[in-house]
C-alpha cells in the first residue's frame, strides 16, 4: 500500500495546473464572467487536444489512464474555477459521442441537477445519462427550453421538463464532480491563507488572529480529509465510498468559500473579490448528480448491509 | 495511488486473524470501568499474550502498513485497547527507541513489550495547561542525580505506573522552551506521592503528584540536558500521529453496532437520525483513509508522523463526541443508564477535544506550522 501520488501523477498534475495558469488566470477568467460564463471553444478545443476528455479513452485515440488521473484533472479543473459543462463532455468522450474526445463539440447534460440544464445554450447536445445509458438529444428537440437567470454568472442556466433522474447516477460523474469541489476548496483556502497574511488590522497581519487563523486552520482540515476520501474513492471505485467523498468534498467546497469569503471581510462581499464565483459554483455542483441527503442514505445504506 | 496490500501482508492479516480467534477467548473476564489495578492486570496480561506471539514490537520495528493491518483486525475481532500500556507503548516508547541510547533501549523497551512495567506521562501542571512550556517542576543536578521537586496533574495511570516519562526544568534562565530536559522517572522512588483525580465520568484513571526531591539518575535522561522540547515534540508526533489510529477502527465497529440497534428499536425510521448514522459513515470511513494517506507519507519521509497528524486530531475528537452523541439519540432515556457501554464512553469522549493538545492548539499548529500563519495570539 502506497496511498500516494506517482511521479507520474503529480507530473500530470503539474502539467494541467500550468496549462490552466498559463490559459486560464485571472483576466481570462474574468472575460468569461463578463461574457455569461459561454464556454471559450478555442479552449475548448486546447483542452481536447492535452487530453482532457479522451484521458480514459483507450490508448488507441485516447490517453488510456483511469479514473484517479482524471480526478487530478478535475481538481485543478476545479481550482482554477475553469467553465463549462467539463463532466458531461468528458463522459460523452467515454460514450464514444463523436467530437467529444477531441473538444470539437461541447455537450452537456440534461440529468445532472434536476430540470435544470447548464450551458445548455453554448453547447451543441444534451446527453441524458441515466445509468450506465445515454440518450443524445439536440437544441432543437428542446422547443420548450427556457431560459433562466442564473446565480451563478460562470454556468448559464436553461429549464427544460423531465430532467429528473430516473436511475442512481454514474459513479464517475459524481466522484469528478467531487474532484472539482475538492480543488475549489483547496483554492479558497489557499487564498484566505494568503489574504490573512497580507491584510494588516490593528497593526499587525490579521492571520495573527485566532480567530481569522482557527477559520483557515478548519479550512485546511476539511480539504484535507476531503482530500482523502476523493482520492480513495477514485482507487475503490466503491459507489458508496463515492457518495460520501461527494458529501465531505461538497462540505469542503461550500465551507471553504464562507470562511473565505468571512476572512476577506467587506472585499469579500464584492464583485470583484473571487470568493463569490468559488461559492455560487459550488453550491451548484453540490445540488449536482447527488445531493447531500441523497449521499447520506447511501452511507446509511451502506452501514445497514454490512450488518 | 495504491490502497492494495502485498501478499505478504496479506498472509500477516491471515495469520493475525487465525490467532486473534484462538486467542481472545482464553482472556480472563473483563474488569468494570473504574477497576484501574484490575484493568493494569487485565491489559499487560494481554500484552503478554501479544508479545508471546511475536506481535510485541508491532507498535514500533514493524513497517508502518503491518501496523496498519495489525490495528484494524485487533479492533475489527474485538481485542482489548492498549489501556495501561498506553503511555509506554505509543508515547514513551517510541520516544526513547528513536531518542535513547543502546543501554537506555536494552533497558526500557523490552519490558514494555512484554507488559511487565508500565508507564505514565508526566507532562501536563496545574498553572501550565495547554500552555506546555511553562512547566516549573524543577530538576537541579547534584553528582550523578537530578534532584527533582514540583507537582504534575493530569497523569494517566499514575496509581499503577511503574514508570514515568517526566518533563522538567533543567534551565530557569533560559527562554522557556530550552531550559526543559525529558527524564525517566522510577515511580517507587521516594518522595512521590499520586492523588487520584475522579473524572466526570466518575472514573480515576488520571491522578495529581506531588514530588519532592525525588532523585532521579542522570543516566536516565533521554536526550540532551536542556533539549527536552525537542524530545518532547517527538513524543507528541507519535500521540497524535498514531495513538489514535486503532481507535478509527473500533468507531467504525461502534457505528455498525449503533445502526444494529437503531434497526432494532424504530429509531432507524427517522430519516434525521439515519442520515446523521449515513454522514458519521462518510465521516469514519474518510479519516481511515486520511489515516493510511498519513502513514505512507510517514514511510516516504522515515517514520516519524509528521504534523498532519494534527489535522487528524482535530477533526477525530469532534466526530468522536458526534458519534456517541448519536449513540445517545439512539438509546434515548437508556443513555442515562451508566452501565451501557455507550453511555462510559459518551463521558469519556468529552476529554478528546481537551488531552493530547486542546483543539484549540491543534488549529494554532495546523494554522501556523503547516499554512505559515503568523504567530500570535
Amino acid at each position: 500500500m502506497d496511498f500516494q501520488l506517482t511521479d507520474d501523477q503529480r507530473a500530470l498534475q503539474r502539467g494541467v495546473w500550468e496549462l490552466l495558469a498559463g490559459r486560464f488566470g485571472r483576466d481570462a477568467l474574468r472575460a468569461a464572467v463578463d461574457h455569461g460564463g459561454k464556454v471559450d471553444r478555442k479552449l475548448w478545443r486546447e483542452l481536447g487536444e492535452a487530453g482532457f476528455f479522451s484521458l480514459r479513452l483507450p490508448e488507441e485515440g485516447g490517453v488510456g489512464l483511469g479514473l484517479p488521473e482524471a480526478v487530478l484533472v478535475f481538481e485543478e479543473a476545479g481550482r482554477a474555477l475553469l467553465n463549462g459543462p467539463l463532466v458531461a463532455t468528458h463522459l460523452a468522450a467515454c460514450g464514444g459521442l463523436p467530437g467529444a474526445a477531441d473538444g470539437t463539440r461541447v455537450f452537456t447534460c440534461a440529468t445532472q441537477l434536476r430540470g435544470l440544464v447548464p450551458h445548455f445554450a453554448d453547447s451543441d447536445a444534451v446527453v441524458d445519462i441515466h445509468g450506465t445509458s445515454m440518450r443524445v438529444r439536440y437544441p432543437k428537440d428542446l422547443p420548450s427550453a427556457r431560459s433562466v437567470r442564473s446565480m451563478d454568472p460562470l454556468t448559464p442556466l436553461h429549464r427544460i421538463p423531465g430532467g429528473t433522474p430516473k436511475a442512481p447516477p454514474r459513479p464517475d460523474a459524481v466522484l469528478l464532480t467531487a474532484a472539482e469541489q475538492l480543488g475549489s476548496a483547496a483554492r479558497t483556502t489557499e487564498t484566505a491563507v494568503q489574504y490573512a497574511k497580507d491584510r494588516r488590522q490593528f497593526g499587525q497581519p490579521i492571520g495573527g488572529f485566532q480567530a481569522v487563523k482557527h477559520l483557515c486552520a478548519q479550512m485546511l482540515v476539511r480539504t484535507e480529509v476531503a482530500r482523502a476520501a476523493v482520492y480513495a474513492a477514485a482507487v475503490t471505485e466503491d459507489f458508496a465510498e463515492i457518495a460520501g467523498a461527494k458529501l465531505l468534498a461538497d462540505e469542503a467546497a461550500v465551507r471553504g468559500a464562507r470562511d473565505c469569503l468571512q476572512v476577506y471581510g467587506g472585499m469579500g462581499f464584492t464583485w470583484e473579490a473571487d470568493v463569490h464565483l468559488h461559492l455560487k459554483r459550488a453550491w451548484l455542483r453540490a445540488q449536482m448528480w447527488l445531493t447531500a441527503a441523497e449521499a447520506e442514505e447511501i452511507q446509511a445504506e451502506a452501514l445497514a448491509s454490512a450488518l | 495511488m495504491d490502497l492494495t496490500y502485498t501478499a505478504e501482508e496479506e498472509d500477516f492479516r491471515a495469520r493475525l486473524r487465525e490467532w486473534l480467534a484462538v486467542s481472545l477467548p482464553k482472556l480472563p473476564a473483563k474488569p468494570g470501568p473504574l477497576d484501574w489495578p484490575g484493568r493494569r492486570a487485565y491489559d499487560t496480561t494481554w500484552q503478554r499474550m501479544l508479545y508471546d506471539a511475536g506481535y510485541g514490537e508491532v507498535h514500533w520495528d514493524a513497517p508502518p502498513t503491518q501496523r496498519l493491518i495489525f490495528l484494524e483486525e485487533t479492533e475489527l475481532a474485538g481485542a482489548p485497547y492498549v489501556g495501561a500500556n498506553f503511555v509506554g507503548l505509543l508515547h514513551a516508547g517510541p520516544t526513547i527507541a528513536a531518542e535513547g541510547t543502546a543501554e537506555q533501549r536494552a533497558r526500557w523497551l523490552p519490558p514494555v513489550l512484554r507488559g511487565d512495567e508500565v508507564w505514565c506521562q508526566g507532562f501536563s501542571e496545574p498553572d501550565a495547561g495547554s500552555d506546555l512550556a511553562s512547566l516549573r517542576t524543577r530538576a537541579v543536578r547534584d553528582g550523578d542525580s537530578y534532584v527533582v521537586t514540583g507537582s504534575k496533574i493530569w497523569t494517566s495511570h499514575a496509581e499503577v505506573a511503574d514508570w514515568c516519562e517526566l518533563l522538567v526544568r533543567t534551565d530557569t534562565e533560559a527562554p522557556k522552551h530550552r531550559g526543559i530536559t525529558w527524564l525517566a522517572m522510577p515511580m517507587d522512588a521516594p518522595g512521590i506521592t499520586v492523588r487520584p483525580l475522579r473524572t466526570l465520568a466518575g472514573s480515576a484513571e488520571f491522578a495529581e503528584m506531588f514530588l519532592d526531591e525525588v532523585r532521579v539518575p542522570v543516566a536516565d535522561r533521554v536526550g540532551r540536558e536542556n533539549d527536552g522540547w525537542r524530545v518532547t515534540m517527538v513524543t507528541l508526533s507519535f500521540e497524535r500521529g498514531t495513538a489514535f489510529v486503532g481507535e478509527v477502527v473500533a468507531c467504525r465497529r461502534t457505528l455498525g453496532e449503533l445502526a444494529a440497534a437503531a434497526r432494532a428499536n424504530g429509531t432507524w425510521d427517522d430519516p434525521v437520525l439515519r442520515r446523521r448514522l449515513g454522514r458519521l459513515n462518510a465521516e469514519f470511513r474518510a479519516l481511515w483513509r486520511l489515516t493510511q494517506w498519513n502513514v505512507s507519507e510517514s514511510q516516504m519521509t522515515g517514520g516519524v508522523p509528521g504534523i498532519g497528524g494534527s489535522v487528524f486530531k482535530l477533526r477525530y475528537s469532534h466526530a468522536r463526541q458526534e458519534l456517541y452523541d448519536t449513540a445517545a439519540e439512539v438509546l434515548g432515556p437508556d443513555a442515562f443508564d451508566l452501565d451501557r457501554e455507550w453511555t462510559a464512553d459518551r463521558l469519556s469522549s468529552l476529554s478528546y477535544t481537551i488531552a493530547a493538545g486542546t483543539s484549540q492548539i491543534q488549529r494554532n499548529i495546523v494554522a501556523e506550522r503547516i499554512l505559515g500563519l503568523p504567530k500570535g495570539r
